[in-house]
């Protein structure tokens, strides 16, 4: 009969309305700034800059190579090269960013800066509730508000951050093995191979 | 005391009255009746959007607006001082006189219907001899608003929103109009005050309401379908079908004239069931006679949040029709229903009381109904529908 299917309809919205006051289940929404959802591991958003130890200036892995400066698509990061060198965790003498300024306003997440990095000196941030008052100046972030430090991007990223650990590890003990050979070259034994395409190799 | 309370309005209003000097008491008179509903029906919209923005929620297992003071209740200031502070968009080619003066008049005219609502006993602005026509003689008015405001905006999903909204409020207006006719010839008057008056007798505790008798129960269905039309509520919405027409007349409206739209749609809806509640639920008449001690503006606005409850019920439930399906609908069943309820309030009126009135009305109601539905069912499938792609 006409009329049939609304009265249906009726009971049915009926039944949720009042549903929704007896189970919680049915309320699906995430009542935010109160409740959050875990993050996905592999979440980002904007990159930051990795340090070790405790002193952000002194255990800064970036050597401002400016790789990620030449690659960044939108070209969001300006580094500014020391002029002067500090010794990096490996203990040799680099170059450090004098400025190193990211305008997230600008940065499209994409992560390329994170791929191309040799030194592993820059990750991906999950932080999101970024907004700011400041349209301008406060969304370009300079070296100190970038700098996090490793173990923030352990906690953020285990599994990543155990492959980072591994690969530099690797760095450094190739890098001793070198030293060692280096060391055995002082002596007359011949070279086994050049050291320029070790070097090349060598990021 | 409780006709003290029950009459606590008007007597108070006569006491301020007997303050001013006897020139200006006609005036103020008249002030001390407009004022109240210019202001209290703007404060139930407000409520009333809040209402229904978490009475949706809930209907769709979400809490709704529930930031803004406690559970929300704040929302419509919030939602007020943002229209106000938006910037007012007036498109360059747009006629601006007319583009200003179609919300202005579509807020007066809706205004205008409650000048004839008994909201309590004695309590009615104006007690016209013809309260019922007036009411509707305004209500198409918002007709006119309609249009300017679709013409002077000079955008074509403006012009065909409004043409829609022309088309259905006018085919809607007249079941509206041909279903409240019963109840006129009924009470043989055309005044709300004494349509109301008739019905507030009882017998034994039921109370003399039209729509406790066949024609006035299938006046009300009617009157209520019609009244979902002509106040552009889904699900007959289709003037604003943001689908199709972006938002229908109102597409080129910002700020706080979109503001004064919203209101007056809101205001229509009250006052349409102020009227529908005037005419076949018995005004501010108590439903059962034990339960006249509570005053009677208070169950005239009882009455009007239940209908508004159904409104926002029905809003929850049905989607937009398609336009032939709306027109379909006024013409083919509506109009015939409201004709052959028109004749069976007739046989009502002579027969005498009794159950065979009773019975013969019934049939006389649920017969073409049933027929007419089936006609209209005719030649449609109604079946689940599967989608090529989908599935």
């Amino acid at each position: 009969m006409l009329g049939e299917g609304i009265v249906r309809g009726l009971a049915e919205t009926a039944r949720n309305f009042l549903g929704s006051f007896v189970s919680k289940e049915r309320l699906t929404t995430v009542q935010f700034p109160e409740e959050r959802l875990p993050q996905a591991e592999a979440a980002r958003d904007f990159p930051f800059l990795v340090y070790d130890g405790e002193d952000w200036q002194a255990g800064m892995r970036c050597v401002a190579c400016q790789i990620c400066e030449k690659e960044c698509p939108p070209k969001c990061i300006f580094i500014e090269k020391s002029k002067d060198k500090k010794p990096d965790a490996l203990g040799r003498a680099q170059f450090y960013p004098a400025r190193f300024d990211i305008d997230v306003s600008v940065c499209m997440s994409c992560q390329i800066c994170v791929e191309v990095c040799p030194f592993e000196a820059i990750k991906m941030d999950t932080a999101f509730e970024l907004s700011t008052d400041d349209r301008f100046g406060g969304l370009l972030w300079d070296r100190q508000k970038l700098a996090l430090s490793d173990a923030h991007y352990h906690a953020i990223h285990p599994t990543d951050a155990a492959h980072t650990d591994e690969l530099l590890a690797a760095e450094k003990a190739k890098a001793e093995a070198r030293t060692k050979a280096a060391v055995a070259k002082a002596s007359p034994a011949p070279m086994p191979q050049p050291p320029a395409p070790a070097a090349a190799n060598e990021p | 005391m409780t006709e003290t309370i029950d009459q606590i309005f008007v007597i108070l209003k006569h006491w301020l009255v007997g303050h001013v000097p006897t020139a200006v008491e006609p005036i103020v008179s008249e002030l001390l009746s407009v004022v109240p509903i210019i202001l209290l029906f703007p404060l139930l919209f407000a409520l009333i959007t809040v209402m229904e923005r978490k009475g949706l929620g809930r209907i769709q297992n979400r809490y709704g607006p529930n930031r803004v003071g406690p559970c929300g209740i704040l929302q419509p200031i919030a939602d007020g001082i943002k229209t106000l502070t938006k910037e007012n968009i007036v498109p360059h080619s747009a006629d601006k006189v007319v583009h200003l003066l179609a919300p202005l008049l579509l807020v007066m005219a809706t205004f205008l219907g409650y000048a004839v609502l008994p909201v309590g006993r004695n309590m009615v602005a104006a007690n016209m001899d013809a309260g019922v026509l007036f009411f509707f003689a305004v209500g198409s008015m918002t007709e006119l608003s309609v249009f300017m405001a679709g013409w002077s905006s000079r955008n074509k999903y403006s012009l065909l929103g409004a043409m829609r909204a022309i088309a259905q409020m006018i085919s809607y207006e007249v079941p509206l109009i041909l279903s409240s006719v019963t109840v006129i010839m009924a009470a043989g008057t055309l005044s709300t005050v004494s349509i109301v008056e008739q019905q507030s007798g009882y017998t034994g505790i039921f109370p003399h309401w039209f729509v406790f008798t066949p024609w006035g129960f299938a006046g009300f269905v009617l009157f209520m379908i019609a009244a979902t039309a002509e106040s552009n509520r889904s699900p007959f919405d289709l003037p604003e079908g943001e689908s199709e027409l972006i938002a229908g007349y109102y597409t080129e409206y910002s700020g706080f004239k979109f503001a004064l739209f919203f209101l007056a749609e809101y205001l229509g809806m009250m006052s349409i069931s102020g009227m529908a509640i005037t005419l076949f639920l018995g005004g501010w008449a108590a439903p059962l006679s034990f339960l006249t001690w509570i005053p009677s503006y208070l169950w005239f606005f009882g009455k009007l949040f239940f209908f508004i409850a159904g409104f926002i019920w029905i809003r929850g439930t049905l989607p937009r029709l398609r336009m032939d399906q709306l027109m379909n609908f006024a013409w083919k069943f509506m109009l015939p229903m409201a004709l052959i309820n028109l004749v069976t309030a007739g046989v009502w009126r002579f027969m005498p009381t009794g159950i065979l009135r009773w019975l013969v009305c019934s049939a006389m109601v649920v017969a073409p109904y049933v027929l007419l539905g089936r006609g209209f069912m005719l030649g449609k499938r109604l079946e689940k529908r599967t989608y090529r792609f989908a599935d």
